[in-house]
């Protein structure tokens, strides 16, 4: 890869600056981010405390030059060209398709066949909802969800419960965020044919234990699927430890590009579905009349795929590796603490989600008192500071926890300690305007 | 990226003292004005003169934001003794502006204080906020 690493960073602390590892959670480390340089939106726009990387991450260096990189040395129309740009293309994203296998812990041989690319989450969870669920749904059978989906792992359940006539139930957490095992045994049983959950939530911040939730599924024999959109940017994800059967991400929310998401299988459920989309690139053979699918993944992959955007992808994946998890766990574990002991400093701010940082995973929700969320976020911008605020795509949730709409810091490991103190001065500013 | 003009001195005195924010007695309509992506929520309610022509009295109930909630003040006090078919036209006046349309001199008069919310036209996500109330009206009157 041409893009300059953190590694090349580390090499530059060898000769006595900065030591990343040891040090980038220390305070002088945190106040200013060396990772934003990666970043051209950030490195160009020094006045602005980006704090919402839940919405969407911003893009480093490396994924953008892998994208024109594609349309400048390598742009065919994968699969179907016989000549030599074509294959390599094919192999371009054939070359993704293992990265991504691995970096999601599926490191068989045969494993990278078993990743669909598809535009998004949303798409991904569509695709079981369309062409698993009416396989298995039935009048009287149940899906199993929690409460703190984002709509994208809520209404396509919903909808393929209310045309099978089956029942969506809800599993609900406690005071922490916590869905407790009692709660699970509670909600998932022998009617339940599918569970599927969030594994970070994009409100509370707080990580599910779909690990616990698998096994269970697997008791009463129903599938389990993880809606990984939040949870991917922040920490390594292993499937076959998870024992999900299916998982789901986006490219956009983990420094690749817009509009590339991944749907990971288990290979003989994938197999055993019907296609969701057809049409071309999806076939074997076709007559007038009829027609057979082409072999997993291809099978549920109709049209011509964002070719660049996969290889970007990789890109933005072997960026994160560059970085490690590690590194950037410890900064947004660290700036996370120091956000929400700033902010319950403030006194007019309530917290929303657990009281430890570390299980918010970069995503911090809040109130101001008697301000509306909408008001907050856009005087906020007045000061350059960009959030998120309303319903976050959590309607259900947020009547769960009796708000109708909050606001949303999110943070990601290239946030430093000046961008939270933005965020603070901007909320007394908030006050001010509201409270003289 | 500024978008402070809509918070204007007149728009958060309106949020903080709304006038017309009562529950309105004797009213002869009303209508409730949600709005999902806020979770704002606005009853409205007008007295009519007994002709039906006039708009004796305009209150508002409810909450949300403070673009909502100036907005809905503004409005039932420019509307308050209005004629209908005036209030009509304000409304109209109101959505042109909304929309980023130019208003001329006289049409900006007539909108009176709602016009400060004409910057609102550049800020997408909170158009709804200053609509919800002359959307209830509109459901009153058309």
């Amino acid at each position: 890869m041409a893009y300059r690493t953190l590694r090349d960073e580390k090499r530059l602390t060898a000769a006595g600056r900065i030591e990343w590892d040891s040090r980038s959670t220390q305070a002088s480390a945190l106040a200013t981010s060396q990772y934003k340089r990666d970043f051209p939106l950030l490195l160009h726009n020094p006045d602005l405390a980006f704090l919402d990387s839940a919405a969407t991450a911003q893009r480093p260096n490396a994924v953008l030059e892998a994208q024109r990189r594609f349309y400048e040395t390598m742009n065919a129309n994968a699969l179907r060209g016989l000549y030599r740009l074509s294959v390599e293309a094919t192999e371009a994203i054939n070359a993704s398709r293992t990265h991504i296998a691995s970096f999601i812990g599926l490191k068989g041989k045969d494993d990278a066949c078993d990743i669909v690319f598809c535009r998004n989450t949303s798409e991904a969870l569509n695709l079981i909802a369309h062409s698993y669920a009416p396989m298995v749904l039935g009048p009287g059978d149940e899906v199993c969800i929690t409460i703190m989906e984002h709509h994208s792992n809520l209404i396509p359940w919903q909808q393929a419960c209310k045309a099978a006539g089956a029942t969506l139930v809800y599993m609900y957490p406690n005071e922490q965020g916590v869905i407790t095992e009692e709660e699970m045994r509670t909600k998932i049983g022998a009617r339940t044919k599918i569970v599927s959950a969030v594994h970070v939530s994009n409100v509370l911040g707080v990580a599910n234990n779909v690990k616990r939730m698998a096994a269970i599924a697997h008791e009463f024999g129903a599938v389990m699927v993880v809606d990984g959109a939040q949870s991917v940017p922040h920490f390594p994800v292993d499937v076959t430890e998870l024992g999900c059967d299916f998982f789901a991400f986006s490219g956009h929310k983990v420094f690749g590009p817009m509009g590339i998401g991944v749907l990971w299988g288990r290979h003989e459920l994938l197999k055993a579905m019907p296609p969701f989309l057809t049409g071309g690139e999806m076939i074997d053979f076709v007559t007038e009349q009829d027609a057979t699918w082409a072999a997993v993944p291809e099978k549920f992959e109709a049209g011509t795929q964002d070719a660049a955007g996969i290889f970007a992808l990789d890109a933005a994946l072997g960026y994160v590796e560059s970085v490690g998890f590690d590194a950037m766990r410890a900064r947004e574990r660290a700036l996370v603490t120091l956000c929400m002991r700033r902010l319950s400093e403030l006194g007019f701010v309530r917290l929303i989600g657990p009281d430890d940082p570390n299980a918010h995973h970069g995503v911090i929700s809040f109130n101001v008192c008697g301000i509306h969320p909408h008001d907050v976020a856009s005087i906020l911008d007045m000061d350059n500071v960009a959030i998120r605020a309303g319903h976050h795509c959590a309607q259900p949730l947020l009547a769960y926890l009796g708000i109708g709409s909050c606001c949303r810091a999110s943070l990601a490991f290239y946030n430093d300690s000046g961008d939270i103190d933005q965020l603070v001065e901007g909320l007394k500013h908030v006050w001010r305007m509201f409270n003289g | 990226m500024a978008n402070g003009s809509v918070y204007t001195t007149a728009l958060m005195e309106h949020n903080a003292h709304p006038d017309y924010k009562y529950e309105l007695a004797n009213f002869t309509h009303e209508h409730e004005g949600v709005n999902p992506s806020c979770g704002d929520e606005m009853v409205l309610r007008l007295r009519l003169s007994s002709d039906g022509s006039t708009i004796e009295e305009a209150a508002f109930t409810g909450s949300g934001c403070a673009v909502s909630q100036a907005s809905a003040d503004i409005m039932a006090e420019l509307v308050t003794g209005e004629t209908v078919e005036e209030a009509k036209h304000l409304g109209e006046l109101f959505f042109r502006m909304i929309q980023g349309d130019e208003l001329d001199d006289d049409e900006q008069e007539a909108l009176d204080e709602a016009y400060e919310l004409a910057s609102i036209s550049r800020m997408p996500a909170r158009v709804k906020c200053a609509e919800l109330a002359w959307r209830t009206l509109g459901a009153l009157i058309e």
